[in-house]
C-alpha cells in the first residue's frame, strides 16, 4: 500500500450544495472516491491510499488534469484504489465532481 | 512439341493413385492418411482450410500422420492457423513454406518456430491479398477443405461458415489441382449445394464435426464504464457527426459496447436510421438488440457464429441466407465490401506509435491480422461518392478542382490507453520493428499504416489526424488521446490545449458527454441472458457463455 | 416459450439488482430518498486488518446498515458490497449487522431486510468473521422472537455463500432471483476438496441448476423466485413482510420435519433434474431456460404446494 497526498488551488470552487458523495466500489481494478465539502472555495485536497506502490507520478498527472477540468474547489476527495488504472480513476474522479453539482 | 497439358495429367496421375482408398468420390476416415500420401508430391502447395472459424479438422490430423519420407516440404497457403497440427507438420518436415494471414491462438508458437528457423515465411497476408495470391502466384495442387455435408457426388453444403471455401475451391479446382473435403455427414441431398460436386474430387466423412470457435461472441457482462465512455464518444463525435451508414466493426469489446449502445444512448440522441444501418460483419450476438430495434437494414457476413443459426434463419431480411433458409456467409465477398462499400471501419489494436502506424505484433506473437488491414485501408480505387466519403475527403484537405479530389474512408483506432497489467497502447516505436530486425523481414508486420488511419478515439477524447497539417501536429494530436501513458505525458499541453481549440482533439466534455452516463446500465444488453431474451430465445449461447 | 423483451428503461425499479452497487440496490428498493445511513463512509470506519495484509480498504467496510421506508412502513437495512472482498464478513463488516440487529429490538421496525451478497467469511479476519457469523445467527433468532420479520433477499453477484448461508438459513422469508445462488460451500471448494468428478466448478450450467434462485426456490430454500430487477425485489419484500411465520415451536417443528423429508426424499439424487423430475417437472431439462412468468406457472402447476416454514 502507498499513500499519496496532494493539495491544489483552484480558481472557483465547485458548484452545488451537496455536502458529501462516494462512487465507486474497492475492487480489482476499481477504487472508491469519497468526496466531502469542506475546505475553502479555492482549495482541494486530494488523499489517497492505493494497492499498487510506485504510481505516484501518474496519480499527480491524473489529480493535476482532473483539477485543470473540474476546478473541484472546496473539496476533500479521499479515495481507497484497488489498483484502478488512470482511466478508470479520471472517470471516477469525474463522476464524483458531477455527483457533488448534483441537486 | 510442346505438352500443354502437363498439370492436367500429373492430375489425373494423383487421381489415380487416391482411387483405391475412395468409394466413388468417398472415402472412409480411416484412410485420410493413405489417400493423403496418394495424392500430395513433395514441394506442392497446399490449403489446408485454416479459416477464422471453421477448421478441416479431421483433414489436418490426416496430414499431421502422414510419413515425412513421402510427404514433405509442402508450402502452405491458408488464411488461418489456428490448431496445433497447423504447425506440427512443420516440426515433422512434412511442411516447410508458409504464407498466411492470422493466427490468433498459434501466435507465440509462430513466433517462435519463425526464430527457431522451422519454418521459412513467406508474408503474413490480409485475407484479400492471400486470396488474391491464390490466382497469381499461390495457386494451389492440392485443397483439403471442410464442410457441414456433402452428396455421393460431391456437391457440398458448406453450412453457414462458407467462409474461404469458395474462393480456396475456385483456385484449386480450375487450375489442374485436387480437392478433398471432409464432411460431418454423407447425405442423400444436401441442403443446399455451396459448391458444386463436380469441383470436388474427394469427400471424406469425419469422425467428428469439424471444430469451430465462437471468436465474436462478447459477454457484455465484461463490457466497462470505459468502453462505454469511449463508444460513446464514437457514436456522438464519429458516427453521429459523419452520418455513418455502412461500416464494419472490429471483434473487440469496445465496438461490442458500441453496439449495445445503439438502442439505448444512440436512440436518445435521434440517430436511429441515420446510423449504422448497413453492414460487413461476422453475426454478432451483441448485435441482436439494435437489429431487434429496427436499427439494422442488412448484414453480409464474413462467416458465422456459433448459437446464431436459429436467429438468422429467422432474419432472413437482414442477413444474406440460402433457399434452405441458412446463413451464406463469404470471406472473400465481404472483405471486398469492407473495402469498397463501406464507409468507416473501427477496431482496436495493442500498440499505436507517433506517427499513427498500429500493430497486434509482439516480439514474442506473431498473430497476422486477419482482414484487418484490408478493412483499415483507404481503397484507392474507390469511384462511388457518399456523405461522409465526402466530408472526409474535405477534411484531409487538398488543392485544384474539388472534383477532382477523391473522398476518404474513416479508418477509427479505438483504443484504451492501457491495455492488460498496465501495458501502454501508446509507444514511440512498435515492437513489430524490432521483430522485423530480429527474422530480417522487408517489411515490418504493420496492421494499420499511419496514413489510412483518421481518427483514434481513446477514453480521453478523439484524435481527428485529418485535420492534421503536419507531422508535428499529428504527433501532439495522438499525445493528447494518450492520457497517462508516457507518450501522453510527454505532450505538449499548449499545443494540445490549441489543436483542441481547432477540433483536432475532443474531450468527453467537449462532446457534452456526461460522464455519470457510462454507466452499464446504459447497456441495451448486460449479460448473454439478455441476448437471448433479446433474440426471443433464437440465439443459443455455447455452454461456456451460459450461467443459467 | 415466452420471453420478455429487455427493460431500456432508465426507472431504477428497472435497473439489474445483479448489476447495481449496494448502494444503488438499497436507493431503489426503500421509497425515494428515504434511506439513512448508519455509520456512514465519512465515518470511515475501515477494517482494521487490512492494512496488515497489504491490503486496501473500504470506507464501509463493505456494509452499508440504515434505515428507511417501504411503501410507508419503517424498516431497517443491511446491504452487503460483493465487489469489495467479494461480500466477505469481516470485524466491522459483520458487527454493523449484529449493531443493525440489536438496534431493531428497540426500533420495532416493519421487517429488517438483508441484501445477500457474500461468499463468506473475510480469510483475512477469520475469528472475527466467524464469530459475527454466530452473534448475526443469535441476534435473529432475538429480533425474529421479538416478532421482527427478518427477510434475505439474494441476488448479487457474489451470490450467499458461507457463512452467509448459514445467516441466511436463519431468515423469516428469503427471495431470490435467478442470478442469486445460495448454498454453504462454493463451487470451487466442492472441486478442491472432492474432485471435479463430484462438482466441475467451470461448468456453470451446473453451478446455477444446484445452486441457483430456481433450484432453491423449488426446493422450498427460498420463498420467492424474481426478476432481477430491483422493482421485482421491492414487490417481493413488500409480499413477504406479512407473510413472515411467528418464531415459535410449532414453526421450528414444522421447518424441522420438512427439512427431514426433503433429504429422505431427494438426498441419493445425483442432479438437480432428478430432483426436479421427482417434484413432477415434465421437463426438467428446459426449467433453466424458463422466464419469471413461466417459472411461475411451473410453480402453481406442480402437485405439491410451496414449501413453507422457517
Amino acid at each position: 500500500m502507498e499513500k499519496l497526498s496532494f493539495r491544489h488551488a483552484t480558481r472557483t470552487a465547485l458548484p452545488g450544495t451537496r455536502a458529501s458523495a462516494i462512487t465507486g466500489v474497492v475492487a480489482s481494478g476499481n477504487l472508491e472516491v469519497l468526496l466531502e465539502r469542506n475546505l475553502a472555495p479555492d482549495a482541494c485536497h486530494v488523499e489517497i491510499d492505493t494497492a499498487i506502490a510506485g504510481y505516484g507520478e501518474v496519480w499527480a498527472a491524473v489529480v493535476a488534469d482532473f483539477v485543470a477540468r473540474r476546478q473541484p474547489g472546496g473539496l476533500t476527495i479521499t479515495i481507497n484504489d484497488g489498483g484502478a488504472r488512470p482511466d478508470t480513476v479520471s472517470l471516477r474522479l469525474a463522476q464524483g465532481a458531477r455527483l457533488m453539482e448534483m441537486p | 512439341m510442346t505438352d500443354w497439358r502437363q498439370e492436367r495429367t500429373a492430375r489425373e496421375a494423383r487421381l489415380e493413385r487416391a482411387r483405391p482408398h475412395a468409394d466413388g468420390k468417398v472415402v472412409p476416415a480411416a484412410r485420410v492418411v493413405d489417400l493423403l500420401e496418394a495424392i500430395l508430391r513433395p514441394g506442392d502447395r497446399v490449403c489446408l482450410e485454416g479459416d477464422n472459424q471453421k477448421q478441416a479438422d479431421c483433414l489436418a490430423r490426416g496430414l499431421s500422420a502422414c510419413d515425412p519420407a513421402r510427404v514433405h516440404d509442402l508450402h502452405m497457403v491458408q488464411s488461418g492457423i489456428v490448431l496445433p497440427e497447423h504447425l506440427d507438420i512443420f516440426e515433422q518436415g512434412i511442411a516447410k513454406r508458409l504464407d498466411y494471414s492470422y493466427s490468433g491462438p498459434q501466435g507465440a508458437r509462430i513466433a517462435k518456430m519463425l526464430y527457431g528457423g522451422q519454418i521459412e515465411l513467406g508474408a503474413v497476408h490480409t485475407y484479400l491479398e492471400l486470396f488474391a495470391r491464390y490466382f497469381i502466384d499461390l495457386t494451389p495442387n492440392v485443397a483439403l477443405i471442410a464442410g457441414v455435408s456433402a452428396d455421393r457426388d460431391g456437391n457440398l453444403y458448406t453450412g453457414p461458415n462458407t467462409e474461404d471455401t469458395p474462393t480456396v475451391v475456385e483456385a484449386t479446382a480450375f487450375k489442374n489441382g485436387v480437392v478433398v473435403a471432409q464432411v460431418n455427414a454423407i447425405v442423400d441431398r444436401v441442403p443446399r449445394v455451396d459448391i458444386p460436386g463436380d469441383r470436388v474430387d474427394f469427400v471424406v466423412e469425419a469422425d467428428r464435426p469439424f471444430y469451430v470457435e465462437p471468436l465474436f461472441t462478447r459477454d457484455p457482462g465484461a463490457v466497462t464504464e470505459t468502453q462505454i465512455l469511449m463508444a460513446m464518444m464514437a457514436i456522438k463525435g464519429i458516427y453521429a457527426e459523419y452520418g455513418i451508414r455502412r461500416l464494419n466493426h472490429g471483434i473487440g469489446f469496445g465496438t461490442a459496447a458500441i453496439e449495445l449502445l445503439l438502442p439505448t444512448y444512440a436512440e436518445r440522441l435521434g440517430l436511429k436510421g441515420r446510423i449504422a444501418t448497413h453492414w460487413a460483419l461476422n453475426p454478432h450476438p451483441s448485435l441482436i438488440p439494435a437489429i431487434e430495434s429496427g436499427w439494422v437494414s442488412q448484414i453480409h457476413c464474413f462467416g458465422s457464429e456459433v448459437g446464431m443459426d436459429k436467429y438468422i434463419r429467422a432474419r432472413p431480411d437482414v442477413f444474406f441466407t440460402g433457399s434452405d433458409g441458412s446463413l451464406r456467409s463469404n470471406r472473400a465477398f465481404c472483405q471486398t465490401a469492407g473495402l469498397y462499400a463501406c464507409d468507416l471501419f473501427i477496431g482496436s489494436t495493442l500498440q499505436i506509435d507517433l506517427a499513427g502506424h498500429s500493430s497486434t505484433v509482439t516480439t514474442n506473437r506473431v498473430a497476422g491480422f486477419g482482414g484487418a488491414p484490408n478493412m483499415g485501408s483507404d481503397p484507392h480505387g474507390r469511384r462511388h461518392p457518399s456523405d461522409t466519403w465526402m466530408k472526409a475527403g474535405r477534411e484531409a484537405g487538398g488543392t485544384g478542382d474539388p472534383a477532382l479530389r477523391r473522398g476518404r474512408k474513416l479508418v477509427v483506432q479505438l483504443v484504451e490507453t492501457f491495455g492488460d497489467k498496465l501495458v501502454p497502447a501508446f509507444v514511440e516505436r512498435l515492437d513489430a520493428l524490432e521483430l522485423a530486425r530480429k527474422l530480417k523481414l522487408e517489411l515490418a508486420p504493420v496492421m494499420v499504416y499511419a496514413d489510412d488511419v483518421t481518427h483514434i478515439v481513446t477514453e480521453e477524447g478523439i484524435a481527428n489526424l485529418l485535420l492534421c497539417r503536419t507531422p508535428d501536429e499529428r504527433e501532439q494530436a495522438i499525445r493528447g488521446v494518450a492520457g497517462y501513458t508516457e507518450v501522453g505525458r510527454g505532450r505538449d499541453h499548449a499545443e494540445v490545449e490549441r489543436l483542441r481549440a481547432r477540433g483536432i482533439i475532443r474531450r468527453p466534455e467537449d462532446l457534452g458527454i456526461e460522464p455519470l452516463d457510462a454507466d452499464r446500465s446504459l447497456l441495451a444488453a448486460r449479460s448473454i441472458k439478455d441476448l437471448v431474451h433479446w433474440s426471443g430465445g433464437l440465439y443459443e449461447p455455447p455452454a461456456k457463455f451460459r450461467n443459467w | 416459450m415466452d420471453w420478455k423483451p429487455v427493460s431500456l428503461s432508465s426507472s431504477p425499479f428497472d435497473q439489474s439488482w445483479y448489476e447495481a452497487s449496494a448502494r444503488a440496490r438499497l436507493a431503489g428498493l426503500l421509497d425515494t430518498d428515504t434511506f439513512q445511513e448508519f455509520v456512514g463512509p465519512e465515518q470511515r470506519r475501515m477494517s482494521p486488518h487490512l492494512p496488515l495484509f497489504d491490503l486496501p480498504r473500504a470506507f464501509d467496510d463493505g456494509m452499508i446498515v440504515g434505515r428507511g421506508r417501504l411503501d410507508g412502513q419503517d424498516v431497517l437495512v443491511a446491504a452487503q458490497e460483493g465487489r469489495f472482498m467479494g461480500g466477505a464478513f469481516g470485524e466491522i463488516h459483520g458487527a454493523k449487522l449484529v449493531g443493525l440487529l440489536r438496534a431493531a429490538l428497540a426500533v420495532k421496525p416493519a421487517a429488517l431486510l438483508i441484501l445477500f451478497d457474500t461468499g463468506g467469511v473475510r480469510l483475512q479476519e477469520a475469528n472475527a468473521g466467524e464469530t459475527a457469523i454466530a452473534e448475526i445467527m443469535r441476534a435473529i433468532t432475538v429480533a425474529r422472537a421479538a416478532g421482527i420479520p427478518v427477510i434475505g433477499l439474494i441476488g448479487g453477484r457474489a451470490g450467499c455463500y458461507g457463512g452467509g448461508g448459514l445467516v441466511a438459513g436463519t431468515c423469516a422469508r428469503l427471495i431470490i432471483s435467478e442470478g442469486g445462488r445460495l448454498s454453504v460451500s462454493g463451487p470451487e471448494v466442492i472441486e478442491t476438496n472432492k474432485g471435479a468428478e463430484e462438482f466441475d466448478s467451470r461448468d456453470r450450467a451446473l453451478v446455477w441448476r444446484t445452486m441457483g434462485g430456481k433450484h432453491r426456490r423449488l426446493i422450498g430454500a427460498a420463498d420467492a423466485f424474481v426478476d432481477d430487477t430491483i422493482g421485482a425485489f421491492r414487490r417481493a419484500a413488500l409480499a413477504a413482510i406479512p407473510a413472515a411465520p411467528a418464531f415459535d415451536l410449532a414453526t421450528l417443528e414444522a421447518e424441522q420435519a420438512r427439512l427431514e423429508a426433503r433429504l429422505d426424499r431427494f438426498g441419493d439424487a445425483r442432479d438437480a433434474t432428478e430432483i426436479w423430475g421427482r417434484l413432477g417437472v415434465n421437463d426438467p431439462a428446459a426449467v433453466p431456460g424458463l422466464t419469471t412468468e413461466g417459472f411461475d406457472a411451473l410453480l402453481a402447476r406442480l402437485p405439491e404446494g410451496p414449501h413453507h416454514a422457517r
